[in-house]
C-alpha cells in the first residue's frame, strides 16, 4: 500500500509498505478514505519532535471503512464508516474512566521514553513519533487501529468525509481549547493563530457563547477566514502591537481568556526571534513560545490561558510571576477526543457547524510531499490540506 | 652494605613477618571484614594518588630510584583497585587484586634493592611495610571470600510499582497462576510449576542464549503478597516479592515488586546489563506495565503493524 513516510526534516515521501494486519484482539483495520495534514504534523516535518525514525508513517487525522476486526471488537463491523480519534485509548484504565482519554495508561508501548522526557507518559498517538508509541499513522491506504471498540465513531452516510473528518482531531481540539476557557456571557476570547485549530477554536468559542472573539495571525487569508466564517475581530501582529491593541479592545482589562493555537514553532517580530532560535539551535530550549508568552501577559487578571498548540520539551522565559501574581489559570493537554466525538457529531449533523470550511487544498495522497511543502510555507493561501488515498 | 647483609635482613624480615602472621590473622578476624576492606580501599586510593601526583616523594620515602614511570602506573592500578573495593567491599576479587598489586610492588622493591646504594635502609623498611600489608590484604580477601555464601551474594536490589484498576484478589490470582507470568514478563520464556511451591523457569538471555533455574515460593499470603527465591545452582541468584495493596479511594490496587539479586559479573555485569537495556529496575517496571495492560485490557500494547512483525517489535 501507499503511505506517507518521514525520512528527516522536510523530507517526506510516498512509498510502498506492507499492509497492516490485526495484531491484538481489540484491533480493526481501517481502509482510509480521507486523511489530512495537521498543523502539528509540521512540527514533525520540521524535525522539532524528538524520536522520529526514518520510515515512520505520518498522519493522525483520518477516517475510512472498517475492513477487518479483531475477535474482541463487538461494536464495529466490516463495512462500517468511521472517524478515528488521534489518541489511542484503552477505555478501561483510571484515566479513561475519568474521560481523560489522551492520558490513557495502557496504549504507549514506549511509555518509559516519555517518562524520561516528561516524567509521566500520555496515551499513544497515531503517527506522532516513538515518544508517544511509534504507531503507524493515517496518511496511508490502511491503518491498524488498536482498541477499535473504544475510539472510532460510526458516522451517518448523509454526511461527507470532509464534514466529519475533523472530528478525529482539530474540531475537538478547537472545541476543548474554547471549553477550557469556561466562557461566560460578555467574555472576550483572544486566539493566537488562525490556522485550522485556531479557526475551529474561534468558531467553538462563539458557539459556547463568547461575546467577542479576536483572532491573531499574520496571513491576510487566515484573518479574512476568521472574520468571514466566525465573525471574529482580527489582529495582524506584524502591523500592530498585540498587547496594546488588546488592551484598547478590552477597556484596558485584557481578554477574559487567551487561547494559544500556535504551539512550538511560533513566529514573532523583533529580536526575541533570534534569542529563541539560537537557544533552540543550541538545544538549550526545544520550543519557541512567543505566542504563549504574549497570551499570558495579555490575559486579564484571574483569566484562563488555554493551550491547544503542541509543545515538545523545554521552554524558557515563561513569565511565571505574571501567572502567579495575577491568579491566571493554565489549561492544556492533548485533546481527549473520545469525550467530544458524539456531541460534536450531533452539532455537525444538526447543521450547527460544517468544519469543512477550512479546507483549501484537497489532493491525492501521492501529492502529500507537495501538500506538506505548501502548508509549511503557507504558500498559495494554504490553510488545510486534505488527502485522498 | 654488602649483598649478604641485605639478604640477611630480608630473610630476617620474612621470619619476623611469618611469626606475626598468626597475630595479624587474629586481628583481621576480629574486625568487621567490610570495614577492613573499606580501609584497604582508602589505602589504595591514598597510595595511588601519592604515586601519581608526587612520584618523586614516593621515591625518596621508599629508596626506589628512577622509576617514576613505573610508580605512576602502579598509582593508576592502586586507584582502580581502591575504587573497586569501595564500590564492592564484599567482593573478594578486588581484595585479591590488591594482593596481586602487592606482589608487583615487591618486585619493584626487589629490583631496587641491589641498586640501592645509600638508600638500602629505606628500601628494606618499605619492603617490610609492603609484606605486612600483603598479609593483611590476603587474609582480608580470604576472610571476605569465606564469608560469601550464596545467600549473601544478593548484592543488588530493584523495585517497581504500578496502580492497577482491579481488585487485589483478582491480581493475586492471576500472578499466583505462575504459568501466566511469561505473558507479561518480557524475558521469561516459560514457568512450569513443580508441585505447589516449586517451579522451573526458562528465560531468554543475551546473544540468543537461555538460562534456566528453579524457584520456590517462600511466602504466600493470599491477596496480599507472594515471596520467592531461586534455589539450587542458579545463573542469577535472586529473591523477590510482589505485594498487592488496595489503593486509597477505591482506585484499584497498588502492586509493588521487589527484587534482590546478584548480578552476574558483579558491578561490571550490572553496568553492562544497563548498557544492554537489561537493567533489572527498568525491566521490572516494564514487566509491571505489561501486567497492568494485560489485566486491565486483555492485551499488551504494541506498535507492530503486522502480526508477523510482533515478535520482532518486542
Amino acid at each position: 500500500m501507499k503511505a506517507v513516510r518521514w525520512h528527516g526534516a522536510q523530507d517526506v515521501r510516498v512509498e510502498d509498505v506492507p499492509e497492516p494486519t490485526i495484531v491484538n484482539p481489540h484491533d480493526a483495520i481501517v481502509k482510509v478514505t480521507t486523511t489530512a495534514i495537521c498543523g502539528s504534523d509540521l512540527h514533525l516535518y520540521n524535525g522539532y519532535i524528538p524520536t522520529m525514525k526514518a520510515g515512520d508513517i505520518l498522519g493522525h487525522e483520518f477516517m475510512g471503512e472498517v475492513v477487518e476486526v479483531g475477535p474482541a471488537v463487538e461494536n464495529l463491523h466490516v463495512g462500517d464508516r468511521v472517524v478515528v480519534p488521534f489518541p489511542i485509548a484503552c477505555g478501561r484504565c483510571f484515566f479513561c474512566e475519568h474521560q481523560l482519554f489522551s492520558l490513557c495508561e495502557n496504549t504507549n508501548p514506549n511509555a518509559w521514553m516519555a517518562e524520561k522526557l516528561w516524567g509521566h507518559s500520555p496515551a499513544g498517538i497515531f503517527g506522532y513519533s516513538h515518544l508517544v508509541g511509534g504507531y503507524a499513522g493515517g496518511q496511508a491506504e490502511y491503518v491498524r487501529v488498536p482498541f477499535a471498540d473504544v475510539g472510532p465513531i460510526k458516522v451517518p452516510e448523509r454526511l461527507t468525509d470532509e464534514q466529519v473528518l475533523f472530528l478525529s482531531d482539530i474540531f475537538p481540539t478547537g472545541w476543548m481549547a474554547a471549553e477550557q476557557c469556561e466562557i461566560q456571557a460578555g467574555d472576550t476570547i483572544a486566539v493566537w493563530g488562525c490556522g485550522p485549530v485556531g479557526q475551529l477554536a474561534i468558531k467553538s468559542a462563539r458557539m459556547l457563547g463568547a461575546d467577542t472573539v479576536i483572532g491573531i495571525d499574520r496571513f491576510p487569508e487566515r484573518l479574512r477566514m476568521a472574520r468571514d466564517r466566525s465573525g471574529a475581530e482580527t489582529l495582524d501582529y506584524t502591523q500592530v502591537d498585540v498587547y496594546d491593541t488588546l488592551m484598547e479592545m478590552t477597556g484596558g482589562r485584557g481578554p477574559d481568556a487567551c487561547i494559544d493555537a500556535v504551539g512550538t514553532e511560533a513566529h514573532a517580530p523583533g529580536p526575541i526571534v533570534a534569542y529563541d532560535r539560537v537557544k533552540q539551535a543550541l538545544m538549550l530550549e526545544s520550543d519557541r513560545p512567543y505566542a504563549l508568552r504574549q497570551a499570558i501577559t495579555a490575559c486579564r487578571n484571574g483569566g484562563t490561558v488555554s493551550v491547544a498548540g503542541v509543545y515538545g520539551g523545554l521552554v524558557d522565559k515563561i513569565p511565571f510571576g505574571s501567572i502567579m501574581n495575577r491568579s491566571l489559570k493554565i489549561k492544556t493537554g492533548q485533546t481527549h477526543v473520545h469525550r467530544y466525538l458524539r456531541p460534536l457529531l450531533e452539532r455537525i449533523a444538526g447543521g450547527e457547524i460544517d468544519p469543512s470550511f477550512i479546507i483549501t487544498h484537497p489532493m491525492p495522497l501521492v501529492d502529500a510531499p507537495h501538500g506538506y511543502a505548501i502548508f509549511d510555507a503557507k504558500e498559495d493561501e494554504c490553510v488545510k490540506v486534505v488527502l485522498k488515498p | 652494605m654488602a649483598v649478604e647483609a641485605v639478604e640477611r635482613s630480608v630473610t630476617d624480615l620474612g621470619r619476623r613477618a611469618g611469626s606475626t602472621l598468626d597475630e595479624i590473622r587474629r586481628r583481621v578476624d576480629t574486625v568487621d571484614p567490610e570495614r577492613l576492606a573499606r580501609a584497604l580501599g582508602w589505602l589504595s586510593i591514598g597510595l595511588g594518588l601519592a604515586e601519581i601526583v608526587t612520584p618523586r616523594l614516593v621515591e625518596t620515602l621508599t629508596g626506589i630510584r628512577d622509576r617514576r614511570g613505573a610508580l605512576r602506573l602502579a598509582g593508576a592500578r592502586e586507584l582502580a583497585t581502591g575504587i573497586g573495593i569501595l564500590s564492592r567491599p564484599r567482593d573478594a576479587r578486588w581484595l585479591w587484586a590488591r594482593v596481586a598489586g602487592d606482589a608487583m610492588d615487591l618486585a619493584l622493591l626487589g629490583e631496587a634493592l641491589p641498586r640501592s646504594n645509600g638508600t638500602t635502609g629505606r628500601v628494606v623498611a618499605a619492603t617490610a611495610a609492603v609484606v605486612g600489608v600483603t598479609a593483611i590484604d590476603a587474609l582480608s580477601a580470604d576472610r571476605v571470600g569465606r564469608d560469601a555464601k550464596p545467600g549473601d551474594e544478593i548484592a543488588a536490589s530493584a523495585g517497581a510499582t504500578v496502580t492497577i484498576n482491579r481488585s487485589a484478589a483478582e491480581l493475586y490470582r492471576f500472578w499466583r497462576d505462575l504459568r501466566q507470568l511469561p505473558r507479561f514478563m518480557k524475558h521469561v520464556v516459560s514457568v512450569e510449576p513443580i508441585g505447589d511451591r516449586r517451579s522451573h523457569w526458562v528465560a531468554a538471555a543475551p546473544a540468543g542464549t537461555r538460562i534456566e533455574w528453579d524457584a520456590e515460593i517462600v511466602e504466600d499470603r493470599p491477596n496480599e503478597r507472594i515471596g520467592w527465591r531461586s534455589v539450587g545452582v542458579a545463573a542469577v541468584h535472586h529473591a523477590g516479592s510482589v505485594r498487592f495493596e488496595p489503593a486509597p479511594g477505591g482506585r484499584g490496587t497498588k502492586v509493588t515488586v521487589e527484587l534482590r539479586y546478584h548480578p552476574p559479573g558483579g558491578a561490571v555485569g550490572a553496568f553492562v546489563a544497563k548498557l544492554l537495556g537489561r537493567d533489572p529496575a527498568q525491566q521490572a517496571q516494564e514487566d509491571l506495565r505489561r501486567f497492568k495492560q494485560l489485566v486491565e485490557t486483555g492485551e499488551i500494547a504494541t506498535n507492530a503493524m503486522r502480526a508477523d512483525a510482533k515478535e520482532a517489535a518486542r
